[in-house]
């Protein structure tokens, strides 16, 4: 008699643990992907986590403006947490998982690309489907270009959303350097004859990290195996050349390579020093934007080397565990619009290069973007067509181990 | 109530650095229940000795911890051998005190701005006497063998080791011994260090032995003048415990007593260096030599002690300049113009640090400064002057703060209580009250007793004469030691960064965090309000005794 009451007890307290379960994310907040207008009436009131890398106050200012305009439109509270390496928001939400934080992460929004989004995405830490349904996805284009939709070479399947895009520029002072290097292979003649007018961040600077891969893509003339998750045996065979390399051009840096600047801004400085003659960045209108707030020199120029330089998108992820998805979304949405594009890219904002794309769009909404007169100091449009695809997203982690295992302690 | 303060000083200042410095020790055996470690191992430390250049970094840390205090107490003593009663021993004197509230992160930035290949001294010399039209191609900051850390702790612990001396030297009566020195024939320098010196060193042991475990352990100074391929122990270990993958805190646990063995190391070279000294010492008193070296000694102790305060009066400048410059190409000496933008642009990020830094400054002050006072009433009403183990005062300095603040916070974790301000003010708290209770006591004790007598005999409780007629006397030393507490409290990076788990930021770990990222004009807009914050407290210690006191001539006579 008594066997079947307790069995049935079991069985409810299940169910209900089930039941629990199921419920729980749901309540948390059900997202219908399909009714925009719904979700931004959801969104409203909520207080949006943004994880960006706060090193650049250029992008902090427009994060600033972005902030004022979601709460003035959206009623959403945007929160720039300023982070310095991204790899610091992964580990939070993989702490998080493991804390068994499923539904209150502190992250909403992430600015990420690269190693951190295949991190999370392989470990199903990431929410999604949902970047291809927001409206203003179209303006990417992403059937000409393809790039909108891979990440490192690995496919992005809707679970992050493009917002800028980035390449490698090379820029040089004109007054103390006539022709620039064009490759990777010229920048070590040319600093062998003029040591000490060339230096890079320090790995893992995402910057030095960039540098590394450039060198190595360029030296191995594009091996596939650069496009295929990294093995010990590939990494041992490629990055070799990459060793010689280094080691031949370490004792012409800067300071004999005794020393590497921290980030991409000390390098920036040692340019404006007139320390060095030959920098480079990701942001193409770096130089641009630095002669005109006086940081660097009006001689300054910049190029693209010639093989074509490693350019990416960079996109914006949600965590599985984020507690404003809604408000993440619309937030998304909007630094995707027109106006948010057009004022990033604006050389006296962040100065960046739009996502959209800006053929696509008709006359009136192209003109915001034709601020950008040219100027001696940005790149030309031909050059910045010269685009590598960044390597597969485990031969950062990997080449940042080795530079630091072979160089940090010479 | 009252015998129960000086109890609790102590043990509020001996319990956590202890224990914190005990706990330590676990991860760093592979026990660390909440990452998983439940076994003791040895792994972390076979995983320490494979990082690279770790040798490298424990022989800078062991170097900047013997030299600085070497150098810089022989400057200290060659300077006042040399000085003792000049015009120069008056304006040094008066400038000691607002030269020590320098922070250092300050004056290491400053330091920077000054002695860069593109720093002002270089752009002083440029193109006309050096002919450089571009900055020359020299490892000066960041250098690989820590040369220029080692500068900027020597520019730094000199004013400290100086007032130290200062307190110290009354009791010896020096003007007098001197005197009898030189009716023997010494010259005077040769007579000071001959007789002065050997007697003065041990009253300021122990403040040398905080400045040795300070130079081995330093995280701030070194982050920004100290090498970067590899960086100093303390420094790896800081990046260690701050790593995103937890699994490193085995690692940082492990050097961090690295850093304790360092840091103790480097105080046993230290004894070794005194047990040499005095054997050396003697020979030299035996031989009875009266004036030879004097000239020597009388020339580098007058002129090292200006040399100091010509580069500490530079990197001032130097941040100035940078605060407000607009463009300013190399080798221009000044910018081509000047511009407000980099403090209207970052007006808004220094306000919630700024109102950080006030609070926990304030909060960490205000409760030593009670506790002090307590235990100081207590000691007079028991009318024991019990000499408080001095040691004890001393000990958050004599123990490496990475290493006691790693244990307390995984104590802290563990009772799931980080990143709370409360935490971050009773971190500040522990390095706050050794300083005011040394500020203050002095003063303390020496108050006429008799004003308490005359209150007791008029009916006063010694609650209502501690009140009325003490703390009104002792207004004007209350007040310094609160701007001392408050200007050691704004100058901490460490406690800040660690119990604060980086949510909480004050002007200093903000400063500091700046270092490898921004743009000099930024970094010298924050170290200018870094060091304002100290100078406007000790402004306000000078002025409010005045103000309060203006219609009271006696109060103003009484120091």
């Amino acid at each position: 008699m008594e066997a079947p009451e307790t069995h049935s007890f079991s069985i409810r307290f299940i169910l209900l643990g089930i039941l629990l379960q199921l419920t729980s994310p749901a309540t948390a907040q059900s997202i219908d992907l399909s009714d925009w207008q719904s979700l931004e009436r959801q969104a409203r009131g909520e207080t949006v986590y943004f994880n960006a890398w706060g090193g650049e106050p250029r992008t902090n200012n427009y994060l600033a403006w972005v902030s004022e305009l979601m709460l003035e439109r959206y009623d959403i509270t945007l929160q720039h947490v300023k982070i310095s390496d991204t790899a610091e928001a992964v580990s939070k939400v993989v702490a998080q998982r493991q804390a068994g934080n499923d539904d209150n992460g502190s992250i909403d929004l992430l600015w990420i690309n690269g190693e951190n989004f295949a991190a999370l995405k392989e470990n199903d830490l990431l929410y999604g489907p949902w970047a291809e349904s927001l409206p203003n996805f179209k303006l990417v284009n992403a059937d000409r270009f393809p790039e909108m939709l891979e990440d490192f070479t690995v496919p992005t399947q809707g679970f992050e959303s493009p917002w800028t895009r980035a390449q490698l520029v090379f820029y040089y002072d004109s007054q103390w350097l006539a022709e620039p290097p064009q490759d990777i292979r010229q920048i070590l003649e040319w600093s062998i004859s003029n040591p000490g007018e060339f230096t890079y961040p320090r790995p893992p600077a995402f910057l030095g990290s960039t540098f590394l891969k450039q060198a190595l893509i360029e030296l191995s003339d594009r091996d596939p195996a650069l496009y295929a998750p990294v093995s010990s045996a590939e990494f041992e065979r490629l990055a070799q050349v990459l060793w010689e390399y280094l080691d031949a051009l370490h004792p012409s840096l800067l300071r004999s390579g005794r020393y590497f600047p921290a980030s991409a801004i000390d390098l920036r400085r040692l340019m404006g020093d007139g320390e060095i003659s030959l920098a480079f960045a990701f942001n193409p209108n770096e130089a641009l934007l630095s002669v005109r707030s006086g940081e660097l020199p009006p001689s300054v120029r910049s190029y693209v080397l010639r093989n074509g330089t490693i350019s990416n998108v960079s996109f914006l992820a949600i965590p599985y565990n984020a507690s404003q998805k809604a408000g993440a979304m619309v937030t998304a949405n909007f630094l995707l619009s027109i106006e948010a594009q057009a004022r990033a890219s604006d050389p006296d904002h962040m100065g960046s290069t739009p996502a959209i794309s800006i053929s696509d769009l008709d006359s009136n909404a192209r003109r915001s973007f034709e601020t950008i007169t040219r100027d001696l100091a940005a790149p030309s449009a031909e050059d910045l067509d010269r685009k590598l695809q960044e390597p597969h997203p485990s031969w950062t982690p990997a080449l940042e181990r080795a530079w630091i295992q072979r160089y940090s302690a010479r | 109530m009252l015998r129960w303060a000086s109890h609790s000083l102590l043990i509020l200042l001996a319990v956590p650095i202890l224990l914190g410095t005990l706990i330590a020790i676990l991860p760093a055996f592979g026990y660390f229940p909440t990452l998983g470690g439940t076994e003791f191992s040895l792994d972390a430390w076979r995983e320490l000795v494979q990082v690279p250049g770790i040798k490298r970094s424990i022989q800078i840390s062991l170097l900047s911890g013997v030299l600085t205090p070497l150098i810089a107490l022989a400057l200290v003593f060659l300077y006042l051998a040399s000085a003792s009663g000049s015009k120069l021993d008056n304006w040094m004197r008066r400038l000691v005190s607002p030269l020590l509230s320098f922070p250092h992160a300050a004056a290491a930035f400053g330091l920077a701005f000054l002695i860069a290949p593109s720093g002002l001294l270089s752009r002083l010399i440029s193109p006309g006497l050096s002919g450089w039209e571009r900055p020359p191609d020299l490892l000066i900051i960041n250098d690989t063998w820590g040369l220029t850390l080692l500068f900027g702790l020597i520019v730094k612990e000199v004013p400290f080791l100086l007032l130290m001396s200062l307190a110290a030297l009354p009791q010896l009566q020096p003007s007098k011994h001197v005197e009898l020195a030189r009716s023997l024939g010494y010259r005077p320098t040769i007579g000071w260090l001959k007789v002065i010196a050997p007697n003065l060193y041990p009253l300021i042991r122990l403040p040398v032995a905080a400045v040795i475990v300070f130079a081995s352990a330093t995280v701030d100074v070194a982050l920004i003048l100290g090498p970067t391929l590899p960086p100093t122990l303390s420094v790896r270990v800081l990046a260690w415990f701050n790593d995103a993958d937890l699994n490193f805190r085995f690692l940082a646990a492990a050097g961090a007593i690295l850093q304790l063995g360092t840091s103790l190391l480097a105080i046993t070279i230290w004894l070794c260096l005194e047990k040499l000294c005095a054997v050396l010492w003697r020979f030299w008193v035996a031989t009875g030599d009266r004036g030879t070296g004097e000239r020597l000694v009388f020339f580098s102790g007058r002129g090292a002690m200006p040399i100091v305060l010509l580069v500490i009066t530079g990197s001032l400048v130097a941040l100035l300049v940078n605060a407000f410059a607009g463009p300013w190409r190399y080798p221009s000496v000044l910018p081509s113009s000047w511009t407000f933008l980099h403090w209207t642009n970052n007006f808004q990020n220094l306000l919630t640090p700024l109102l950080n830094t006030l609070l926990i400054s304030v909060g960490s002050t205000l409760s030593a400064l009670v506790l002090v006072l307590a235990t100081l009433e207590s000691e007079r009403q028991s009318g024991k002057l019990r000499a408080t183990a001095m040691w004890l005062l001393y000990l958050p300095l004599l123990v490496p703060q990475i290493v006691f603040l790693f244990g307390f916070i995984v104590l802290t974790e563990s009772m799931r209580w980080q990143g709370t301000m409360s935490l971050v003010i009773f971190g500040h708290f522990l390095f706050v009250l050794p300083y005011v209770f040394l500020s203050l006591s002095e003063a303390y004790r020496q108050l006429d007793p008799r004003w308490s007598q005359v209150a007791s005999t008029l009916g006063a409780s010694p609650f209502k004469s501690f009140w009325r007629i003490r703390i009104p006397l002792l207004l004007a030393p209350c007040l310094t030691a609160i701007a001392i507490g408050m200007a050691i409290s704004i100058s901490l990076f460490l406690p800040t960064q660690l119990l604060g788990a980086g949510r909480i930021t004050t002007i200093t770990s903000e400063a500091v965090a700046l270092s490898s990222g921004a743009s000099r004009n930024l970094i010298a807009v924050w170290a200018v309000v870094q060091l304002s914050l100290p100078m406007l407290g000790f402004l306000a210690a000078l002025t409010v005794p005045r103000l309060l006191w203006r219609n009271r001539t006696g109060m103003r006579e009484i120091r």
